[in-house]
């Protein structure tokens, strides 16, 4: 059964240093509160796991913490690059980034895979492309009953999930809705999963369309209004496209985004904390 | 409203070649606009499906990213990743895959992942491929929109993401990739599509006041051209009024 702990606790708790870490969630629902309390509690060695790893992934890059990216699309959405994503991959800022790059049809599939405990999953892709040259997570497999030559992607099993969801209850039952993306199958495929929340409430009422992850596939819930901003939460917030475009000018200096994490993340408290 | 851009015809230009999709996957900035174009022209039941999940979406605006909350909300369903790329994009369900790219080479094959900068230099990054090399592979047919340079348009791929038509005619068989690839690039100079016999693209059509020299002059390989080069019509008054409206909202 999940526990409802403070956000600072939760992650504290359950992500520690050199661990495999999905903080998922496509374009809605990224669960920025959670990154962010990493950087305060510093956290480092981290290998990242995240089909686009969007300015959450570049802050906790340009802030030193991450070891090695896996990922399928490392741009900053509708705006361009991600600086200090792109920093650490050609200069080694500010410490060299392994990585392993994938499609996402390729990332969707090794959650899922990670998720039905097998040890690959299969797909039509990466054929005649130069992705297979840069990763020993892809191989092929030939059809049993064909014998078509196929893909074959690595699972992806990583040590936490964390995503956030609009509404938990009070036993720990959590329900996300909208563009759900690829939630369900990281949460599922890791050994420990924080969601944080929206909102707490007293009984969830089902959506069409809506995920719900019972209490005990979850392993922690913390209550982080607005948790997922510059992303949004369907029903409770809208994407912040401004601050996605603020976002090139303060991450494209290593300076400026220095003085900005300072600011926003490590001098200030942790909404939960209250 | 006689006055208009290449840049404005690329977009229409685009836009016209969905007139005989049903479905239609569409990657953010010129795809999008071109797509979204389209359902309020010549197209208006055209079904955008975007990777984040949305089946059928209707912006009232341009999205800024692939997950604006106004794709799902307007969208006739909306599915996970997972079932996205498995079942809609590889089930085969996909008229139409409509790509950008950084680099593009002379059998549409695209590089959206590194390019070389010159000895001592560390590779530059970009942002990698995404959805794209499944759309290039198992979409129907894949429409290209590219602005026209050197620079885009290149002799040698610093790195493959995505096959277009592989090594020239008959490579997406022979490598197993079920859609029929690229059949146009779409640029603010005209259209290329790729020559029957050897999949190679040819300059098929030039923009009102272009000319081949100045088409050749922006291709990084020694580029041919048709038979017979047609001239795109220029945007009508509906096409410009739509195209601009969209892009004020």
């Amino acid at each position: 059964m999940s526990e409802i702990r403070l956000l600072r606790d939760a992650v504290a708790q359950l992500i520690h240093d050199g661990d495999i870490v999905a903080f998922e969630g496509f374009t809605h629902l990224i669960p920025f509160a959670a990154a962010h309390e990493v950087i305060r509690q510093g956290i480092t060695d981290l290998t990242l796991v995240r089909m686009t790893p969007d300015v959450i992934y570049d802050q906790l890059i340009g802030a030193g913490l991450v070891k090695k990216l896996v990922f399928s699309w490392g741009g900053n959405p509708g705006v361009g690059s991600l600086h200090r994503f792109r920093d650490a991959v050609e200069n080694g800022w500010p410490r060299p980034l392994e990585i392993d790059e994938h499609s996402h049809a390729g990332m969707a599939n090794r959650y899922v895979a990670g998720a039905s405990g097998l040890p690959f999953a299969v797909l039509r892709g990466y054929r005649g492309t130069d992705l297979v040259e840069r990763t020993n997570t892809v191989s092929t497999i030939a059809c049993p009953f064909t014998g078509e030559e196929l893909a074959a992607v690595a699972a992806l099993n990583p040590d936490v999930t964390v995503i956030h969801a609009q509404q938990a209850d009070r036993d720990g039952n959590v329900q996300l809705w909208g563009l759900t993306g690829v939630q369900k199958e990281a949460a599922l495929a890791a050994k420990r999963v924080l969601v944080t929340v929206e909102e707490i409430v007293d009984r969830l009422t089902l959506r069409p369309g809506g995920v719900v992850l019972p209490s005990w596939v979850v392993t922690a819930v913390a209550e982080v209004p607005g948790g997922a901003h510059p992303s949004y939460a369907t029903g409770y917030s809208i994407r912040d496209n401004d601050f996605y475009q603020a976002w090139d000018r303060i991450s494209r200096d290593r300076q400026t985004f220095t003085g900005w994490v300072d600011d926003h993340i490590l001098r200030t408290e942790e909404a939960s904390a209250r | 409203m006689s006055d208009w851009t290449n840049d404005e015809l690329m977009t229409v230009s685009a836009a016209r070649a969905l007139s005989a999709a049903r479905t239609c996957f569409v990657g953010i900035g010129l795809p999008s606009t071109a797509a979204n174009l389209a359902r309020r022209t010549s197209r208006p039941d055209l079904v955008l499906i975007y990777e984040s999940g949305a089946l059928g979406s209707k912006p009232t605006r341009l999205p800024l990213s692939i997950g604006d909350g106004e794709l799902a909300e307007t969208a006739d369903a909306v599915v996970s990743v997972p079932e996205m790329f498995n079942y809609w994009l590889q089930g085969g369900r996909i008229d139409v895959g409509f790509l950008g790219a950084a680099q593009l080479d002379r059998h549409a094959n695209i590089n959206t992942t590194v390019v070389d900068r010159g000895p001592g230099r560390p590779e530059g990054r970009l942002p990698g491929a995404g959805g794209a090399p499944e759309i290039a592979a198992n979409c129907g047919e894949v429409l290209i929109v590219l602005r026209h340079s050197t620079r885009n348009f290149v002799d040698r791929l610093d790195f493959t993401t995505s096959v277009g038509h592989g090594a020239g005619n008959g490579d997406r068989r022979r490598l197993g990739l079920r859609g029929r690839g690229p059949v146009a690039v779409i640029t603010d100079l005209g259209i290329l599509r790729p020559a029957p016999d050897t999949a190679e693209l040819v300059l098929t059509d030039l923009h009102p006041g272009v000319t081949v020299e100045q088409a050749r002059a922006a291709t990084g390989w020694p580029l041919k051209t048709a038979d017979a080069v047609g001239v795109t019509a220029p945007p009508t008054d509906a096409e410009l009024a739509a195209l601009r409206g969209l892009k004020a909202a």
